[in-house]
């Protein structure tokens, strides 16, 4: 039941609305009720072959030797693939906008850091074949101490998880382990306050589960491309990073999707595509790689756990005078798109509230668990959980009405947020009093008068302060900014080297092109067995010109007060003014 | 790899085929029938997602053997509707915009065919019951629930006219 | 290994080439069996099967029934003879799998599952093995069946509760109507002059199989279901008990509840 409050902003909002209110049948109704909806799936290719992946046992163990023999032998089985037939098997998601550092395998050759990665994958004409094989696979296993707990993680003398930041922690802005908001002085606060309320608050992961199982099917088409047919979520994300892990010019990717069995947000992470694209490269025969239901829950990227401190500083007449936030992402293993998650919270902080001095320190933290990943606002569910309990917990330590609490600390149109953006198009006192009325959770007479439109940018609250207190905490040395490695590099997780290179764009030397990309044949299209790429020189990775997007200055969406890193946009120290960007989305309800 | 050939009958049609010994019947509908309308989602019998009838009963196509529905009839989505005209339980989730991604639909149409065939007009509870089985992560049961319920009275409806 | 399947139209015959095998595996519904194949299982390679309609069978004796283990949920919920299960067999899966799942598969499903055993214990169930001459008790049965999954269960006999009253049945799960059961409570009370005597009572998803708790039996023999008569029954609800963690509750969250639910169903206030 949809009731549309036309009393709320009535001169703002233009109601003749030709959609909104109205049933619109979808385009896709008539193929989900017959059937005929196109999923991934549901295409037929002769001679379909199926990829499995033996995936390890332990949280954190390191391979010392693995023996395929057995399976390449296994009835049905086309081919056996280890990290090492991987073109350039080392990436990051978020590397496509050039954020963050290459930290993945595809396929992991020298040491596993979560339950459930993959260190080889079978092909085979059934199923049945290719579960046969993979329980032949011999793995000796040295088996490493581990880390679940982010807090853990991050005690001197944990263990590495990720070798590609040796102090388990993402590093932003190639400075910080930590992504830092700072405005005004929360210290200044606290000792103004007339009560100091502290609260520690967390969620575990959650599992998308999505019905259809995340997968993909690849087969060659007749010009020399493959063509891929997908679950995923992000079609162009998926083809950039099966064209990065592969190393193939993306014009030779031809991906189909748009037909999802529910994603909610894990469905972006892109192992199937290069998975299934590679199978058929090897094999020269169309590819399926579908996670069964064990692998979706296990080894499927959930929404990631998150840990929050929250300490606010709380004035006598029940405003918020500050609020210092402390966060623990909880990345799993690998970056995915963790580090974006905490760009969106710290954006987010410190929630729809107007408090002139707030610092959070928020951490994307490597642990032994399943890498984590997007789900449905992901980067604010948690923190949201965390804000809102805490407003509750406050309300209740100071005897005020937890609604009243709110609006009278809500934002207001025309006050200042924390990340130095003007507040506008602001709500939540009109959802509060809509609330207040249908949870029959009264609230004084004064409070349902105002108005988010009313009262909002006086003085202070429509002003960055006039200081604000920063620090150096949480500085990287040179160990734990990052290392830079390429695919094929040893594994060097205890000795670090000390310098590192800058963190840049990879060097743009010019790469010899791939043996299959001028004008011969494939190696899926080679007639025998076993003459794949496999046998060929291995090119080192550069990225080609030819799909290689832009490097993109890291947005500034969080403007901390400090001078930003060069890499970063204009540096914004002192700023007093607003930042004021205009949208024609934002600016839809206010004309 | 061992190979039996079965006969049944699907969606009024009879077929002849070849099944590799233990395979089950969604693999045998999707791969070798080529009716790709019952869905894999679990494999373990507790989406509901791969749900076919069997001579009229609800059966998990990913928990039934091939072999043993020689000689049967099998009813999936597919044949649901005659030519261009679809069902009316196709038709009212159409109309009560019963299907999000549309994953579940397949299976939820089939648990709904076999509770008003054997019952045409149900209590919201039993319609609740026969769909028990049948997950929509999506979590648009409401509209589910009177999808059934619409087809139901569309169907007594027409049984009466 | 390929799989390959073996029908067989006589059960005798089926429970030779069953135990003549390391790997095969008897198939009844195919819940649990396809399930292992779907999975890639690497314990069994052949699977076996029985066409006797004999195993489908529902037999009347005195106050004691005998039902073949190739009864389905779906032909319990058709039978009027034993209306007393159909709670039971209502609160397993959905109808689809209701018209695949037997009384004999659910006699081996892994913990949380086999609710249905649940009540045959509570029913004094003794259990027929096909070429094993006399019935063994389903407590001692459920006590070896993991270590040796080769034999056909042909029927399994129980109690026909002689009032309706005296035989409950409670299933708790955080779905509804149909989720996995937390725990689930079977008990047969027969009462003579308001006194209980000969209780049986039996908890799903406390252990690695259903199991009895005699405790829990011999302080309500002799004992009124009233709130002081079941208070010795309720205070050794989980004793010796060692229940499960898993996905859906913990063993500490097991222990906790148990008496609660417990209570209500000896006071009849269960639903």
């Amino acid at each position: 039941m949809i009731e549309f409050r036309k009393d709320l902003f009535r001169d703002e909002r233009d109601d003749n609305l030709n959609e909104i209110g109205k049933p619109t049948q979808r385009q896709d109704m008539v193929g989900h009720v017959t059937g005929r909806s196109p999923f991934y799936d549901d295409h037929a290719f002769e001679g379909l072959l199926h990829l499995r992946c033996l995936r390890s046992p332990h949280h954190h163990a390191r391979l010392r030797s693995i023996e395929v023999r057995d399976a390449e032998r296994s009835p049905g089985v086309h081919r056996v693939i280890l990290a090492k037939d991987v073109p350039h098997n080392l990436n990051t998601l978020l590397s496509l906008m050039g954020f963050g550092l290459d930290d993945e395998p595809l396929i992991s050759g020298g040491k596993v850091s979560y339950k459930g990665e993959p260190v080889a994958a079978v092909v085979a004409e059934s199923e049945r074949a290719a579960y046969d094989a993979i329980a032949k696979i011999r793995v000796s296993w040295e088996v490493l101490p581990h880390v679940l707990d982010v807090e853990d993680a991050l005690k001197p003398g944990a263990v590495t998880v990720n070798d590609t930041y040796p102090g388990n922690t993402f590093t932003y802005h190639d400075k910080y382990d930590h992504q830092k908001l700072r405005f005004g002085d929360v210290e200044a606060a606290f000792r103004q306050a007339d009560r100091v309320i502290e609260g520690r608050y967390q969620m575990s992961p959650i599992e998308q589960a999505p019905t259809e199982t995340c997968g993909a099917i690849a087969a060659q088409e007749n010009n020399g491309r493959f063509v891929c047919y997908t679950s995923t979520q992000a079609l162009f994300f998926s083809l950039g990073t099966a064209a990065k892990l592969l190393n193939v010019p993306s014009n030779r990717l031809h991906f189909i999707g748009g037909t999802v069995g529910g994603g909610f947000g894990g469905k972006v992470d892109s192992l199937h595509e290069p998975m299934a694209i590679l199978g058929c490269m090897l094999t020269g025969r169309p590819v399926k790689y579908m996670f069964d239901r064990a692998e979706e829950m296990q080894v499927g990227a959930p929404r990631g756990a998150e840990r929050w401190y929250l300490k606010d500083a709380v004035g006598r007449d029940g405003r918020i005078l500050g609020r210092q936030l402390t966060g623990y992402f909880d990345a799993g293993a690998y970056t995915r798109l963790s580090s974006y998650a905490i760009h969106k919270s710290t954006g987010h902080l410190p929630g729809p509230y107007t408090i002139p001095n707030v610092k959070s320190d928020v951490y994307c933290v490597f642990t032994n668990r399943t890498p984590s990943t997007a789900m449905r606002g992901f980067g604010i569910t948690g923190v949201d959980f965390a804000i809102e309990s805490h407003m509750d917990v406050v309300a209740h330590e100071i005897g005020m009405n937890p609604i009243e609490f709110r609006i009278l600390n809500a934002y207001r149109d025309g006050d200042m947020k924390a990340h130095r953006r003007v507040a506008k198009n602001t709500a939540l006192i009109e959802c509060c009093q809509v609330v207040s009325e249908k949870a029959n959770w009264p609230i004084r007479d004064d409070f349902r008068r105002m108005a988010s439109s009313e009262g909002g940018g006086v003085g202070e609250a429509g002003r960055v302060p006039n200081y604000t207190a920063t620090d150096q905490n949480g500085l990287v040395d040179t160990r734990n900014r990052g290392i830079k490695r390429r695919p094929g590099d040893p594994e060097r997780p205890f000795s670090m080297p000390g310098t590192i290179p800058p963190r840049a764009e990879p060097a743009r030397q010019p790469t010899p092109a791939p043996t299959y990309a001028g004008g011969g044949p494939l190696p899926g299209f080679a007639p025998t067995p076993g003459t794949g790429v496999r046998s060929e020189p291995r090119p080192s990775y550069a990225p080609s010109t030819t799909y290689s997007p832009q490097p993109v200055a890291p947005a500034a969406s969080v403007a901390s007060t400090q001078p930003t890193p060069a890499s970063s946009a204009p540096p914004t120290p002192n700023r007093t003014g607003p930042n004021r960007f205009s949208s024609s989305v934002s600016g839809l309800r206010r004309r | 790899m061992a190979r039996t050939p079965i006969e049944f009958r699907h969606n009024g049609r009879d077929q002849a085929i070849f099944v590799e010994e233990g395979s089950n019947l969604l693999d045998v509908l999707r791969r070798g029938v080529g009716d790709f309308a019952p869905k894999y989602g679990c494999g373990q019998g507790t989406c509901g997602c791969c749900t076919v009838l069997v001579d009229g009963e609800p059966h998990l196509s990913c928990l039934t053997l091939a072999e043993t529905v020689a000689g049967r009839s099998i009813e999936t989505t597919s044949g649901l509707g005659k030519g261009v005209e679809l069902h009316p339980l196709q038709q009212a989730f159409m109309d009560n915009f019963a299907a999000q991604c549309g994953y579940c639909t397949p299976g939820m149409l089939m648990a709904a065919k076999s509770l008003l065939d054997h019952n045409p007009s149900p209590s919201r509870q039993e319609v609740v019951e026969a769909i028990a089985g049948n997950i929509c992560r999506c979590t648009g049961y409401e509209p589910i629930i009177a999808a059934v319920l619409d087809a139901s009275s569309r169907m007594s409806g027409r049984r009466s006219a | 290994m390929p799989v390959s399947v073996k029908t067989y139209a006589g059960v005798e015959e089926a429970a030779r080439a069953l135990s003549a095998s390391r790997s095969a595996r008897f198939f009844g519904g195919g819940t649990l069996v396809m399930r292992a194949l779907n999975e890639g299982t690497q314990a069994f390679d052949t699977v076996i099967r029985v066409t006797d309609p004999a195993l489908r069978q529902v037999k009347p004796e005195g106050d004691r029934l005998t039902i073949g283990a190739g009864v389905t949920m779906a032909a319990v919920l058709a039978n009027r003879d034993l209306a007393f299960l159909h709670p039971v067999a209502r609160s397993i899966g959905g109808p689809a799998v209701r018209t695949m799942a037997t009384i004999g598969g659910n006699l081996f499903a892994a913990c949380p599952y086999g609710d249905f055993t649940v009540a045959l214990l509570a029913l004094d169930g003794a259990v027929t093995i096909a070429g094993g001459g006399r019935a063994l008790n389903l407590d001692d049965f459920l006590k070896v069946r993991d270590r040796e999954p080769r034999v056909i269960v042909t029927s399994v006999t129980i109690t026909r509760p002689r009032d309706a009253q005296a035989f409950r049945f409670h299933k708790v799960s955080r779905i509804k109507p149909k989720g996995i059961s937390v725990l689930s409570i079977a008990a047969h009370l027969p009462q003579s002059g308001g006194r209980v005597n000969n209780a049986r009572v039996a908890y799903g998803a406390m252990g690695p199989t259903p199991l009895r708790v005699t405790g829990v039996e011999r302080a309500l023999e002799g004992r009124s279901l009233d709130a002081s008569g079941i208070a010795p029954a309720l205070a050794a609800a989980t004793e010796r008990l060692d229940p499960p963690t898993d996905a859906l509750a913990s063993s500490w969250y097991r222990r906790e509840v148990a008496p609660v639910h417990l209570r209500r169903l000896l006071l009849n206030q269960a639903g």
